[in-house]
């Protein structure tokens, strides 16, 4: 059993001396935060307060909590997996005060009472969960779920997550379903008639490897389509885990045109390229899989210029044993809440060169701002504390010691990362890691 | 001739042979030096020799197959070792015991030599670096199978006297051809021109990249080859829709008497098998002088004694 991360209820405290960096208030300098039964009372410079507890956070850096747009928490159905009790653990492990979770349940998120099963374990567990819901029933691409109830719920988008609706007369009526309740789709783009049976990136590594391979059209042909259904449509849509070249510049393309496009990046596109496969270990299958180099620069400079919002984790358990299998067999998908923050802040922060506040908008701002979340992103007085503490340059070697999922298939095992969250408040609660 | 595992450039120092990929030149033609001298024991009265008396070595045989496994049990025997061949099923395997354990449990039997047929790419690459034992792919899903590749290799050589040099083309199914990849590797190592032919639905992303040249038009592929091998078409993949017919397909890139005549006069032609006459090889051609399908099963006893003999002296010495 792992230690169990517990939180501490925060009574009256001030935390002393944090460089705080939040562009939504645009704050960018040390200062001192003070929270009184779990909520944020103000912030400023040498605050006092009779009784309260100090905390010294000198030299460390005060981020609003992350917030993660693509989850798996496999409950109900596959609680081998995961739970949410699990999976909120690995999300406060990695700085994550707010988890979207995918609809891929058993049975699946497509109607109210699901939302509502969902929502009520994460309150139990103090922990900001908002469901995706499903486009179609059972996430079957034929019939729309039920989404106005779905809404009403609590949850905050829909998407048929793996299941990409094929049929591009349903997904228009689905899509335009979605719009009338105000719900952003989620799109995992991908035709599955051309990534068929592939196991990872379709490239020179796959025919070097003898493995079958899903090509970058598979995600370009898919992202092609439904641009041209936001044009018709002007619903709101979310590009999941974006990871071609193509994909980057059709997006970049439809952003200039006006159209209401989101998108996110993973972290391990953005770290990692189908090379890492050569050893034919599974814990690099993931869907989309790995690209190439060329893929990875075009994933990074759509960050760099906006055409790629935010980072998700598409954080994705499997018992070990699942993901032990013959290559073909082993499901797709990497566990990433735990090692987000330290690969973002290592490839972006210290990689290149990036701004804290980037880090910011990317991982917890601009999520907040697709789900209309205004609690969230930023501080705000009077409501519950949900930030973090970090430090920015604290060198670390992820391991499965840092895991908290009840699954352990990383592909960042032995990466030297530099940045560290080192205390999550959640919902007044503080986790000291 | 070879002794202890050298052939005076080189000496063998892996305990498996996992694909042609891995290995540079010089073991390549280390392999086949060796061979060389294997082939000379199938010939005799006594197809014996104790190079590996006491030894043990299991076949592991994960996906059906019957020529190589014989070929390798065969091998083995003239060898002197003491085999055993296990097939998935009726094995633990199928009763859900994953390879892992399957492999512990061989390994627990105190076994030197693991020569297995996997139906996944990869699969004997995940295990050796688990396993003691010395492991050799017997084909593993689409990727190598580097013992049929060596045996290719091997009577192109012993035909030709050399390997550098010859246009050796191959027609037919090579998205799907663990023994075209492993040929591809093996033979651009040695300086082989090599050609791949087929309908675009039955070529590998960016092949090309690898050393080989792809023609879409059998003539011009075979056109002055010095060597054709032609590859089965898998009737199991029929409704793939990666070609309209069988019919079509023997007309197109099916090998026909008329056809080889582009070829040098002196060019062989060989069939990893087992051949669909009528399909990717005329009748008449598979029985022709030039054809040197029977040869190359002859030689995969010989490569076959050389790989496990070359890797069960890399096993001693880590004792």
């Amino acid at each position: 059993m792992k230690n169990k991360l517990n939180g501490q209820s925060v009574k009256n405290l001030i935390i002393r001396g944090a460089h705080i960096v939040d562009p939504a208030n645009k704050i960018d300098e040390v200062m001192d935060l003070h929270v009184k039964s779990h909520r944020i009372v103000k912030w400023g410079k040498d605050l006092a307060a009779e009784d309260a507890e100090i905390f010294d956070a000198k030299k460390l850096h005060l981020l609003p909590g992350l917030i993660d747009l693509h989850v798996h928490f496999r409950e109900p159905g596959y609680e081998h997996k995961e739970t949410i009790e699990t999976g909120a653990q690995a999300a406060i492990a990695g700085g994550f005060v707010a988890c979207v979770s995918m609809p891929n349940t058993k049975p699946a998120c497509d109607n109210a009472q699901v939302v509502k099963y969902q929502m009520e374990r994460a309150n139990v567990l103090n922990f900001n969960l908002f469901p995706a819901g499903t486009l179609t029933q059972g996430r079957e691409g034929k019939k729309i779920s039920e989404m106005a109830e779905m809404k009403a719920a609590g949850a905050v988008a829909v998407t048929d997550d793996g299941n990409w609706v094929m049929d591009s007369g349903v997904a228009r009526r689905v899509y335009e379903y979605a719009a009338t309740h105000g719900l952003p789709v989620m799109s995992h783009a991908e035709d599955q008639t051309i990534a068929l049976n592939g196991v990872m990136n379709e490239g020179i590594v796959s025919t070097k490897l003898g493995l079958r391979g899903r090509p970058n059209a598979a995600e370009d042909i898919a992202t092609a389509r439904d641009i041209e259904l936001v044009r018709l449509i002007k619903c709101q849509l979310h590009f999941q885990h974006v990871s071609t070249i193509g994909a980057v510049a059709m997006i970049r393309r439809a952003k200039v045109a006006g159209l209401p496009i989101t998108a996110e990046a993973t972290p391990h596109h953005i770290a990692l390229t189908d090379e890492e496969f050569l050893r034919y270990d599974t814990f690099y299958k993931m869907n989309p899989p790995l690209r190439t180099k060329a893929d990875r620069q075009a994933v990074l400079q759509g960050l760099e210029d906006g055409t790629i919002d935010v980072i998700a984790t598409d954080h994705a358990p499997h018992a070990f044993e699942e993901k032990d299998q013959d290559i073909e067999v082993a499901p797709f998908g990497t566990i990433g809440l735990e090692s987000s923050f330290g690969v973002a802040m290592t490839e972006l922060f210290h990689g290149r060169k990036w701004k804290l506040e980037e880090i910011v908008k990317k991982m917890s701002l601009t999520p907040a701002e697709i789900l209309k979340k205004t609690n969230f992103g930023r501080l705000k007085t009077g409501e519950q504390a949900n930030f973090i503490l970090v430090d920015i340059n604290k060198e670390w070697v992820f391991g499965e010691e840092h895991v908290h999922s009840k699954s352990v298939n990383s592909c960042f095992y032995g990466k030297k990362l530099k940045g560290k969250v080192l205390h999550t408040f959640v919902k007044g609660y503080q986790y000291t890691l | 001739m070879t002794q202890n595992g050298q052939n005076g450039k080189i000496k063998w120092t892996r305990k498996d042979l996992l694909g042609l990929r891995d290995l540079s030149a010089e073991e390549i033609e280390l392999i086949l030096d060796t061979a060389k001298s294997f082939s000379e024991v199938s010939q005799r009265e006594v197809k014996k020799v104790p190079a590996l008396r006491g030894k043990t070595v299991v076949n592991l045989f994960l996906e059906p197959s019957t020529r190589t496994r014989v070929s390798f049990e065969l091998a083995e025997k003239r060898l002197s070792a003491d085999t055993i061949s296990m097939a998935s099923a009726g094995s633990s395997m199928s009763k859900g015991e994953s390879l892992w354990d399957t492999i512990a449990n061989i390994e627990a039997l105190k076994v030197d030599l693991i020569v297995m047929r996997h139906g996944s790419s990869g699969a004997p690459h995940r295990i050796s670096t688990y396993t003691r034992c010395g492991l050799v792919n017997a084909g593993d899903g689409i990727n190598e199978h580097p013992t049929q590749g060596l045996l290719d290799m091997f009577t192109l050589r012993e035909l030709k006297g050399k390997i550098k040099g010859l246009k050796v083309v191959f027609v037919g199914d090579i998205l799907h051809s663990r023994v075209a990849r492993s040929n591809v590797w093996g033979l651009t190592k040695l300086g082989a021109e090599v050609v791949i032919c087929g309908p675009k639905t039955l070529i590998p992303w960016g092949i090309e990249e690898l050393g080989v040249k792809v023609v879409h038009d059998v003539k011009k592929a075979i056109d002055g080859a010095d060597a054709v091998t032609l590859l089965r078409i898998q009737m199991e993949r029929q409704n793939e829709t990666l070609f309209p017919s069988i019919r079509e397909y023997a007309s197109t890139f099916g090998l026909k008497t008329e056809l080889f005549k582009l070829a040098k006069p002196d060019a062989i032609l060989m069939h990893p098998g087992p051949i669909n006459r009528g399909v990717e090889i005329e009748s008449a051609l598979a029985d022709s002088p030039q054809s040197y399908i029977l040869k190359q099963v002859t030689n995969g006893i010989a490569v076959r004694m050389a790989v496990l003999y070359l890797l069960s002296g890399v096993i001693k010495n880590e004792k």
